[in-house]
């Protein structure tokens, strides 16, 4: 995996599926015109993020001809971007769609929804059920949404399937203005969460996360690439959309790996004992 | 430095950025480019007109003074002085014949009620000025305020959004100094100025400095009764507070609604202001 990425840091407009629409096609282009094989935009980019009742409403099966317009766009560059799916079941998920070479390639679907605070995404939307790495002509991946990330296990089968980036998309709110922080704290354990899995994984860490202000809570952006060895190769700062192209190179990998074999000395088959005892209770 | 005052210390720079940028795209984003403020003299009205001036420009902050013929003299000057020294348009509604009007009807009122009609009637006046102007009523209620109650229901508490509702009167006075605002407003006593002599501390019976402790480590970081009495606070004190804050709930929601149907607003018809914008 050798390639240019694009970070799309939008703004999307609230429930606003065709304004969101141009706003990716305009971010397509110019990562295409910056060289880049794959843009990547942040969770729900073709929504927004409290969508509360609209969310049944601008939902899109993957047979839509949204779906297809933005499978369109993918003939000359990969693209990651975030909608509400209904299911054929009429099920509503919170997923990521990887597409390319005019195709949709790959759906992750959230598994951690997050229901505490300000959040109440298990009312809307029902939980994904895997975490499946997938081959794209750029590389392999792992998608991540958001709060699958603080979820240990979630990164653990991409590790294991020898993913070269994990890709994480986000609808992250700034919150946490204590002076002694120099930034959000939420910005910084943000940070923290992305090194960690760099560094444990020894993948690329790909975040993008969205900016802007839905009824008085905002998105912080500050989407950033980690590198294997856990360090910030490129960061967006702050709360304006914004686009971070970065060079992706597997060479960093193979230097990190070489280091830290964690890939070669991990004991996936020790997990089975342990995680016996909770197959019937949480 | 203990672990609350230690939390309650603000990054001002950080804060400043972020509510600037909340009104800049709130208020757009509702079609609007103008605000409208009640300016009283106190600080947090000052503060929000900085912010304000700050994220639409000054000619697009239109600050008004509503004086009542009992209020304090020294708070018109001091909101004079706001205005002046941001060079925001201002003007002047004397509220005392319509609140005299009403209080004739009924000599016997006692100071609660005519607090409550003239902060009652300021709202009015602001939102008049604000359909006048094609603006919206920016709101400076800070967190201390809003969580003891410490509000005029549809009165200084109605808004269209509010900057300043998420910082407790310590930090509101942290931003107040990194803003630079003139330092008479700084350093008088907080007053709603409802009637001669009012300060806000000698109504509660407590002071900002002890209750923005308590209400940070209660709301903020979910201490117990019992964490906080361990903390040092008396208990008598909490539950007042405790109870101050239950007690005062209704003028934090919307007015509630008999659910008849499969789809009530606000209960099962859930949509945001920012529906589609």
């Amino acid at each position: 995996m050798d390639c240019r990425v694009t970070l799309a840091q939008i703004n999307p407009t609230l429930g606003n599926l065709e304004k969101n629409f141009e706003l990716h096609v305009v971010e397509i282009e110019a990562a295409k015109r910056a060289g880049s094989r794959l843009v990547l935009f942040p969770e729900l980019s073709l929504s927004g993020y409290f969508l509360k009742d609209q969310t049944s409403e601008i939902a899109l099966r993957l047979d839509s001809p949204l779906i297809a317009k933005l499978a369109e766009q993918s003939r000359d560059i990969s693209i990651a971007a975030g909608f509400v799916e209904r299911s054929p079941e009429g099920r509503l998920y919170n997923s990521i769609g990887f597409f390319e070479d005019g195709a949709l390639l790959h759906v992750h679907r959230k598994v951690h929804l997050v229901t505490y605070g300000m959040f109440d995404e298990q009312r809307e939307f029902a939980a994904g059920d895997r975490f499946v790495a997938f081959t794209s002509k750029l590389g392999r991946f792992g998608i991540l949404i958001c709060e699958d990330l603080w979820h240990v296990s979630s990164a653990y089968p991409y590790f294991l399937a020898d993913v070269d980036a994990l890709l994480v998309h986000s609808c992250a709110p700034g919150r946490g203005i204590g002076a002694h922080d120099g930034e959000l704290s939420s910005q910084r354990i943000w940070e923290t969460l992305l090194a960690a899995q760099a560094l444990t994984t020894q993948t690329w860490v790909v975040w993008t996360n969205r900016v802007g202000w839905e009824d008085g809570i905002f998105f912080s952006g500050g989407s950033r690439v980690i590198d294997p060895f856990g360090r910030t190769h490129a960061a967006l700062e702050g709360l304006e959309p914004g686009r971070l192209d970065v060079q992706l190179c597997s060479r960093e990998m193979e230097r990190a790996r070489l280091m830290t074999p964690l890939r070669r000395d991990a004991k996936p088959w020790l997990l089975e004992q342990s995680l016996a005892r909770f197959r019937t209770q949480g | 430095m203990d672990r609350a005052e230690m939390n309650l210390a603000i990054d001002t720079t950080l804060v400043e950025r972020l509510l600037v940028h909340f009104l800049h795209e709130e208020v757009s984003s509702a079609g609007f480019s103008k605000l409208v403020l009640g300016v009283s003299g106190g600080i947090d009205s000052a503060v929000v007109a900085a912010l304000a001036v700050r994220a639409l420009g000054a000619k697009n902050v239109f600050g008004v003074l509503m004086p009542y013929r009992e209020s304090n003299p020294e708070s018109e000057a001091d909101g004079r002085l706001l205005c002046e020294t941001l060079g925001i348009p201002h003007m002047k509604v004397d509220i005392s014949a319509m609140a005299d009007a009403y209080f004739a009807l009924d000599p016997k009122m006692d100071r609660l009620r005519r607090g409550n009609v003239l902060a009652r009637c300021r709202m009015i006046v602001l939102y008049d000025r604000a359909a006048a102007e094609r603006a919206l009523v920016v709101g400076t209620s800070n967190k201390t305020e809003l969580l003891l109650g410490y509000t005029t229901q549809f009165g200084d508490s109605a808004s269209a959004l509010n900057p300043i509702g998420d910082l407790y009167k310590n930090q509101i006075y942290q931003l107040a100094r990194h803003l630079a605002l003139p330092e008479v407003l700084l350093s008088k006593p907080p007053s709603a100025d409802l009637f001669a002599g009012q300060t806000d501390e000698a109504e509660l019976g407590f002071t900002y400095e002890a209750v923005d402790r308590l209400l940070y480590l209660m709301v903020d970081e979910r201490y117990s009764e019992e964490d906080l009495v361990q903390h040092g606070f008396e208990r008598d004190f909490v539950r007042k507070i405790v109870a101050r804050i239950s007690g005062t709930q209704f003028k934090r929601v919307p007015p509630i609604i008999a659910k008849l149907s499969h789809r009530t607003v606000n209960q099962d018809f859930r949509y945001l202001r920012d529906w589609g914008r």
